[in-house]
C-alpha cells in the first residue's frame, strides 16, 4: 500500500460533541427522523400537526425565476420552466409561488444525512478512500421510474421527516466527523440549489469541499452558478436517446448533454454514471453513441461508470442487469477510446479498479465502496510510467 | 436508502409481515364491490336554485340558505336515483336514495376541495347536508370523515376540525399521512391518503366547478389529485393521461360511489386559485355516479359561461381537458364522455 493513502477512521470512533454525535448517529441510522414518528397501526389522526419545525425557517426566495403577469412566475432553474400560478408548486414539489414570489421550501430542510465513502457516489477519481457527509432534501425535477430513493425524491417536503440544519452547521458536522467533503445527493440537488450554494460557501470557509450527485437537468445559468461552487460533480446520464428520457425519466436528453459540456468548459471535475437497465437502455448502438459523444465532446479521460440496475419503484418488473451486459458496454466504451470505464454495483469486479491507460497497471484497487489500495502519486501520475492520471487524488 | 414512509424499522417489519398492506389494513375498509361501472348511458343531474343564497341576499352575500341547500340536494339525489320530484318526496324516499350510496356499517369519506380558500372551496353547508343525509341512511356520525390534503386548508375554507369522539370527523391527510406503499396504474405511481385506505369504505367526491390554467378544468376527476402524495408530478401535458390514471388507482376506483359537484360559486377563467373577477354565482349542484360524464357536463357549462363572457374556448386556448376523453377510453372505462351516452337531467 502506498504510504500516501490513509483510510479514514471509522465514524463510530470519531470523538465529537453531543449534537454532532446525534447527527452522526442519525446518519448511520440512514435517515433523519427514523424511528421518531411511528406509523400508527390504524389511521388514528394526530390531534396536532406533525411538523415540529416552522415552515418559515425553510422558506427562502428562490434564486432562479422570473415574474410574470397575474402573480404567475416562470421557474428558470431547470429546462422544464414551470409556469406556476399563485399558491401552486412547480413540478419538483419543493418550490411554491406565494403571491407572485417564488420560494424554495427546502432550504436547510434535511431529510437524509449519512456519512458515505465517496466511492459510493460514485466518484472514483476524487479523494479515494475518504468520506463525504451526505445530505438531501425532499424533491426532484424528474420522475425516473427506477428511482431508488423515490420516498424522498418524489415527496413534498412536508410529507417526510426533516431536520433544520443550516449551512454552517452542515460544515461544522462534516469537519467534526472528519469528512473532507460535503455531498449533495440521494434526491436531486438541483431542486435545493440555494441551500447547496450556501452550504458550499460555508463548507469552503471551514475547509470542507463540496461534491454533487445530480441528473444535470438544469438551465445553463443555474448550473454555472450552483455547480460552479462544487469541487467535483457526478452526473447521471440516464440514457442516450430522447425517447427514454421522455418515457422513463420525464425529462430531456439534450439539456443534460449541454450541462456536461458546460461543466467541461468550467473545468469542473466530472464523472458520468450510466445505469444500464435491461431492455430499456442496454443496446450496443446506444452504448456506442454515448461513448462516441463523450469522446468527442468531453475527451477520453472522463470516467464513465456502467452500473447495475436493481428493480425499484415503478420498474420492479425488470431483472437485475446481467454482468455480461455491463462488460459488453465497457468493451464498447474501451474500444471507442475512453480511458476510464468502470463497472458499478458489482462488488469485486475487476472493472471497479483504476488502471493506468498507458502501462495498464492497477493504480487504485477497490473492494465494494472501499479503496483498499491507492498508488497514484501526489503529482497525479502513475507511479510506474508517470503517465498523468486525471482527477483530484489528494487533499 | 430505507423507506422513509415506513418511519421506523419496527414498523417497516410490521408492514412486511402484514403482507398485502396494499389491500387495506382492515378488510372493513376495502372498497365496495358495488363500484360504479358505466352502462349504456350515464345520468348527470344539474340542480339549480337561483334563490339558494336567500331571497333577501345582499349583493356579495356568500352564505347559502341551509334549508334551500337541503332541498336542492334532495331534489338532485331523487332525480339521480329516480325517486320522483322532491315536492312529492317523502323522508323515506330520500333515505332510500342515499342507501344507494352508503348503508349502516359503511365508513364514508367525503373528499372536498379546499385549495381555493373561502372563495372557491366546497361549501360547508352542502357538506353538512350530506353528513345529515348519510346519518339518516344509517351511517354513524363518527364513521363519516370530511377530508382534504391539509387540515389548515380545511379550516381556511370554513370547516370545523374534529378528531375523535362521536361526531363527524374532519381533518386533512397531514394528520395521518399517506400509505407507505406505492400504488401504481399506467403512468402514475403514488402513495394514497390513509384517510381513504383506512377510514373509508365509500368515497363521495365533492369537488368544485372551476377553470384550471393547466388542465383546462378541474372538477371531479382532478379532485382525486388531493388523495395522493405527489400531485405535482402529474401536471405536464394538461394532466393527460395522469388524471385518468390516478382515478384508476384501485384504492380510489373501488371506493368511488358518488360525485356531488359544488357549482354554487364557479369559475370560468383564472383557476385554480380564486379570482373573484372570473367567478360566477351558478347556484347549482351537479350530481352523478359517473365522474367522467359529470366532468364533461361541467366542462360544457364552463364553456358556455366563457362564451357568454366573450372568452375563447378552452380548445382555442390549447388547454381543452383531454384527460376527460382519456378517462372514458377503452383502457380506463371510468365513465362516458360521449354526449350521446350522457343524459343530463335538470332538476
Amino acid at each position: 500500500m502506498n504510504s500516501e493513502f490513509t483510510p479514514q477512521e471509522n465514524v463510530a470512533r470519531v470523538s465529537i460533541d453531543r449534537r454532532s454525535f446525534l447527527m452522526c448517529a442519525l446518519a448511520s441510522s440512514a435517515a433523519l427522523g427514523a424511528g421518531e414518528l411511528a406509523t400508527p397501526a390504524t389511521a388514528a389522526p394526530r390531534a396536532t400537526a406533525a411538523a415540529t419545525q416552522s415552515d418559515a425557517q425553510f422558506t427562502f426566495e428562490a434564486k432562479f425565476y422570473e415574474k410574470l403577469p397575474n402573480r404567475k412566475i416562470k421557474c428558470k432553474l431547470c429546462p422544464r420552466e414551470c409556469i406556476v400560478g399563485d399558491k401552486e408548486r412547480g413540478y419538483c414539489g419543493v418550490r411554491e409561488n406565494r403571491g407572485g414570489i417564488y420560494y424554495t421550501l427546502v432550504h436547510s430542510r434535511v431529510c437524509a444525512a449519512h456519512i458515505d465513502p465517496v466511492e459510493k457516489k460514485p466518484l472514483f477519481h476524487y479523494l479515494p478512500g475518504t468520506t463525504a457527509f451526505s445530505i438531501a432534501t425532499a424533491g426532484c425535477n424528474v420522475n425516473c421510474k427506477f428511482c431508488q430513493n423515490w420516498d424522498i425524491s418524489q415527496s413534498r417536503p412536508e410529507e417526510i421527516p426533516a431536520e433544520y440544519i443550516p449551512p454552517h452547521q452542515v460544515a461544522a458536522v462534516a469537519r467534526q466527523c472528519n469528512c473532507p467533503t460535503i455531498a449533495y445527493t440521494y434526491s436531486e440537488p438541483v431542486v435545493f440549489a440555494e441551500y447547496l450554494m450556501d452550504t458550499a460557501d460555508a463548507g469552503h470557509a471551514a475547509g470542507v469541499r463540496s461534491i454533487v450527485v445530480s441528473n444535470g437537468y438544469m438551465q445553463h445559468d443555474s448550473l454555472e452558478q450552483a455547480y460552479g461552487k462544487m469541487d467535483a460533480v457526478k452526473i447521471d446520464l440516464k440514457a442516450f436517446n430522447d425517447s427514454f428520457y421522455a418515457k422513463v425519466v420525464t425529462g430531456q436528453l439534450k439539456p443534460v448533454l449541454d450541462s456536461l459540456v458546460t461543466l467541461r468548459k468550467m473545468d469542473k471535475w466530472t464523472e458520468i454514471v450510466y445505469l444500464v437497465i435491461p431492455t430499456l437502455n442496454d443496446d450496443d448502438e446506444g452504448f456506442r453513441g454515448l461513448t462516441k459523444w463523450i469522446h468527442t465532446n468531453l475527451g477520453p479521460d472522463v470516467p464513465l461508470h456502467f452500473t447495475q440496475f436493481h428493480p425499484e419503484y415503478l420498474l420492479k418488473n425488470l431483472p437485475i442487469t446481467p454482468v455480461p451486459t455491463l462488460e459488453r458496454a465497457k468493451a464498447i466504451a474501451d474500444a471507442e477510446g475512453l480511458h476510464y470505464v468502470y463497472i458499478g454495483n458489482v462488488p469485486g469486479h475487476p472493472a471497479q479498479n483504476t488502471y493506468c491507460p498507458q502501462c495498464r497497471k492497477m493504480l487504485v484497487e477497490r473492494v465494494g465502496f472501499t479503496a483498499s489500495q491507492m498508488l497514484i502519486r501526489k503529482d497525479s501520475t502513475c507511479p510506474f510510467c508517470r503517465h498523468p492520471i486525471p482527477g483530484i487524488w489528494h487533499a | 436508502m430505507p423507506n422513509l414512509r415506513g418511519k421506523s424499522r419496527r414498523n417497516f417489519l410490521t408492514h412486511c409481515l402484514t403482507g398485502a398492506v396494499a389491500l387495506g389494513a382492515s378488510a372493513n375498509f376495502r372498497g365496495s364491490a358495488e363500484v360504479f361501472s358505466p352502462g349504456a348511458q350515464s345520468r348527470v343531474v344539474v340542480a339549480r336554485d337561483p334563490m339558494l343564497r336567500g331571497a333577501g341576499a345582499a349583493a356579495g352575500q356568500e352564505r347559502v340558505d341551509p334549508r334551500r341547500m337541503e332541498a336542492l340536494l334532495d331534489r338532485a339525489m331523487l332525480a339521480l336515483f329516480g325517486g320522483g320530484h322532491a315536492a312529492a318526496a317523502s323522508p323515506e324516499s330520500i333515505v332510500a336514495a342515499w342507501r344507494n350510496i352508503a348503508r349502516p356499517g359503511d365508513a364514508v369519506g367525503l373528499k372536498v376541495n379546499t385549495l381555493g380558500g373561502k372563495g372557491i372551496s366546497t361549501n360547508v353547508e352542502l357538506v353538512a347536508v350530506v353528513c345529515e343525509r348519510l346519518q339518516q341512511a344509517g351511517v354513524k356520525a363518527a364513521d363519516i370523515v370530511v377530508w382534504d390534503r391539509d387540515t389548515e386548508e380545511l379550516e381556511r375554507a370554513g370547516f370545523h376540525i374534529n378528531i375523535g369522539g362521536d361526531r363527524v370527523q374532519c381533518y386533512g391527510t397531514d394528520r395521518v399521512d399517506y400509505e407507505d406503499y406505492l400504488s401504481a396504474w399506467g403512468s402514475v405511481g403514488s402513495c394514497v391518503s390513509k384517510i381513504l385506505t383506512r377510514s373509508s369504505s365509500v368515497l363521495i367526491n365533492l369537488p368544485v366547478l372551476k377553470d384550471h390554467d393547466g388542465a383546462g378544468v378541474t372538477i371531479a376527476l382532478k379532485n382525486m389529485y388531493g388523495t395522493i402524495h405527489n400531485p405535482n408530478k402529474y401536471h405536464p401535458n394538461g394532466c393527460d393521461p395522469y388524471v385518468a390514471d390516478v382515478n384508476m388507482l384501485p384504492e380510489i376506483r373501488s371506493r368511488m360511489k358518488l360525485v356531488i359537484c359544488d357549482a354554487i360559486t364557479a369559475m370560468y377563467e383564472g383557476g385554480p386559485g380564486f379570482k373573484p373577477e372570473h367567478s360566477w354565482k351558478c347556484n347549482g349542484l351537479l350530481v352523478s355516479q359517473d365522474p367522467v360524464a359529470l366532468d364533461s357536463t361541467g366542462w360544457q357549462m364552463i364553456e358556455r359561461k366563457r362564451a357568454e363572457m366573450g372568452l375563447k374556448t378552452l380548445e382555442a386556448e390549447k388547454r381543452a381537458p383531454r384527460y376527460i376523453a382519456t378517462a372514458a377510453d377503452s383502457e380506463h372505462r371510468l365513465g362516458h364522455s360521449d354526449p350521446s351516452r350522457v343524459v343530463v337531467v335538470e332538476a
